[in-house]
């Protein structure tokens, strides 16, 4: 089952066209890699994804709805966590699953039930109470990330969700989309690290606003004759007019 | 319900603010504390300057009269009408009065005596003010002295009308009075118009607006969640004021408690739905800040707080029309002074009314959850 197709979905700003008829589609279950260089317009198309941005020609369906008419349809569906940490750093722990949940539509009584089993699956149960300021950035990234899946959405879309954090926390946040992954909850990623990449079941890379190549890591490997998905990333990104910002 | 979870999160962030709780209770305090005493046009301690010429017990008698009146503060005594002006042009006296030679002798040969005021009129009210206080005082002591001349016995042959004037609601033409019912209009408004302003701005330069945006909360639940926070911290806020009005100046309204808390439960809304309009166009808190403030000095001054309405040009007395500070302001001082009701203020009720709808909807419409 398809939970994500895009049809020539494009986005101008003026003139400046920041996502050019991009068209691809995202199985259930799927971890779906979203590559491409500072600037190829990743975060613009994901926006479009989420009912945040209106395309400006083009379709989309995700979650079975249609993104230009049913944005709001769309907001219940899915989950999403941007590359700016966004969860409210003046509450507790507990506060801000709280309030997630609760905005999502997790009945009152269960959410007590949910926050416990999302503290204990992160080993976070010492810092239900801590203010999320207080935590360090790996950690308020694997709480964000249960937080943006506590009412088992449909799709979860990542905006850069490991920038600016060590290896081994990187590993760790990819073992929770892993376990969300066999839940059934189809994840949408974009990512600069190429190691991550190697993670995801199938890759687009993106330069210049359009999807250059699309498929599974090993084939795109093959494709390029290269030794891992660096290099491929480097072949492709070398034609690139747009300056990265 | 989505609105609770809402509120929640509001009051859980205001109780964890270091700074806004105290804020919220000092801020009502300090101004109805310190404002009606600054801002009184009651004029006292006038710097007086009194060149005396004649140096007889009448001049003499006369200056004491009008230093016993307490509006006066004699700061200089000279001969010469030339340094009186140099210490008026230094800014040390406000007004000098020039008693001429011969003022006992003219007073008591031809029963009228010349003296002469001048004033200082930088600032028009005082100076006017000032020289006509001076005029009333002199014209009194005048009146002593002709009856004390004329002795006894007196005859007047023209007829006279004695006006007597009857101050109502407010008989002691005590200025607090007037200023304290205002200044809790003045209290809300800037409370309830600043705090929800920059409230959404702040959530925008935290990202976490755009967290909300992906979410499926609804425009309208996002905007109520908003609002209601302040509502209910409005209602605290003029309670508190109420307080101080009664415990520091002894004022309580002459109407109804609740015609008061009525009128605040609209006017709320209308300053909050204003402030957050401001905050859904702008990007950054120095931008809401600005216009923010920038619209709140019009309303202020359009508002009759200080300068009455009336007096005002055509041309902004119809600008206060589309002010809502104006209505309350009018309310506040109606209940309190005269002790009025709803049914007196009906003009008021569905201006305010009117502000609350048109503001509420705008805020509601142009908070875009995309873009």
């Amino acid at each position: 089952m398809k939970v994500i197709t895009a049809e020539n979905l494009t986005k101008k700003f003026g003139s400046f066209t920041a996502v050019d008829h991009i068209s691809f589609e995202v199985e259930q279950g799927e971890i779906f890699g979203f590559l491409g260089a500072n600037g190829a317009g990743k975060t613009t198309a994901m926006r479009m994804l989420c009912g945040l941005s209106k395309p400006t020609s083009g379709k989309g369906m995700v979650a079975g709805f249609e993104i230009s008419k049913n944005p709001e349809k769309i907001k219940a569906n899915i989950g999403y966590m941007s590359q700016k940490f966004s969860m409210y750093e003046d509450l507790k722990v507990w506060e801000n699953i709280r309030l997630f949940a609760g905005i999502y539509g997790v009945p009152d009584k269960e959410i007590s039930h949910r926050t416990d089993e999302l503290l204990k699956n992160l080993q976070f149960e010492g810092q239900k109470d801590a203010l999320v300021k207080s935590l360090p950035l790996g950690w308020k990234q694997k709480l964000a990330f249960s937080v943006a899946i506590v009412h088992e959405p449909k799709i979860v879309f990542l905006d850069e969700p490991t920038g600016g954090v060590d290896p081994a926390a990187r590993r760790q946040f990819w073992e929770l989309i892993y376990q969300a992954a066999d839940r059934g909850i189809t994840v949408f990623v974009t990512t600069h690290y190429m190691d991550e990449a190697e993670y995801c079941n199938r890759v687009s890379i993106m330069v210049d606003g359009r999807i250059d190549a699309l498929n599974s890591p090993q084939n795109l490997k093959q494709q390029y004759d290269a030794a891992n998905m660096d290099e491929v990333f480097h072949r492709l990104a070398r034609g690139a007019k747009r300056n990265s910002d | 319900m989505v609105i609770k979870y809402l509120i929640e999160k509001e009051f859980r962030q205001l109780k964890r603010n270091p700074f806004l709780p105290k804020l919220i209770l000092i801020f009502p305090v300090m101004i109805l504390l310190v404002f009606p005493w600054a801002a009184d046009f009651e004029m006292k301690n006038i710097n007086l300057h009194v060149v005396d010429n004649d140096h007889s017990p009448y001049s003499a008698r006369l200056i004491s009269k009008i230093s016993s009146t307490g509006y006066f503060r004699l700061v200089g005594e000279t001969p010469q009408y030339s340094k009186a002006l140099h210490d008026m042009e230094s800014d040390r006296a406000d007004v000098i009065l020039e008693i001429p030679q011969n003022f006992e002798k003219n007073l008591v040969s031809s029963g009228s005596a010349r003296a002469m005021i001048t004033a200082n009129t930088v600032n028009g009210t005082k100076g006017g003010m000032s020289s006509y206080y001076l005029m009333g005082i002199l014209n009194d002591y005048a009146a002593e002295i002709r009856s004390e001349l004329a002795g006894p016995v007196v005859v007047t042959l023209a007829p006279q009308a004695e006006i007597v004037s009857q101050f109502r609601y407010n008989p002691y033409l005590n200025y607090k009075v007037f200023m304290v019912p205002a200044l809790m209009v003045m209290v809300i408004t800037m409370l309830c118009g600043f705090l929800p302003g920059l409230n959404i701005v702040m959530e925008k330069e935290a990202g976490t607006m755009e967290q909300i945006n992906v979410t499926p909360v609804s425009r309208f639940t996002f905007i109520l969640g908003k609002l209601l926070p302040f509502w209910l911290i409005g209602f605290v806020v003029i309670t508190l004021c109420f307080g101080v009005a009664w415990l520091v100046y002894g004022l309580y309204p002459q109407g109804n408690f609740g015609t008061i808390y009525f009128f605040a439960a609209i006017y709320i809304l209308v300053v909050s739905g204003f402030g957050l309009i401001i905050s859904n166009y702008s990007e950054t808190m120095q931008q809401a800040m600005f216009v923010i403030f920038f619209f709140m000095l019009i309303f202020i001054i359009l508002s009759g707080l200080f300068t009455p309405i009336n007096s005002m040009p055509q041309w902004a007395q119809f600008i206060t029309h589309f002010n809502p500070l104006k209505y309350f302001m009018q309310v506040m001082r109606m209940v309190y002074l005269k002790g009025s009701g709803i049914a007196e203020m009906k003009t008021q009720l569905f201006a305010l009314l009117g502000f609350a709808v048109v503001f509420n909807t705008w805020a509601v419409m142009s908070y875009r959850k995309r873009v």
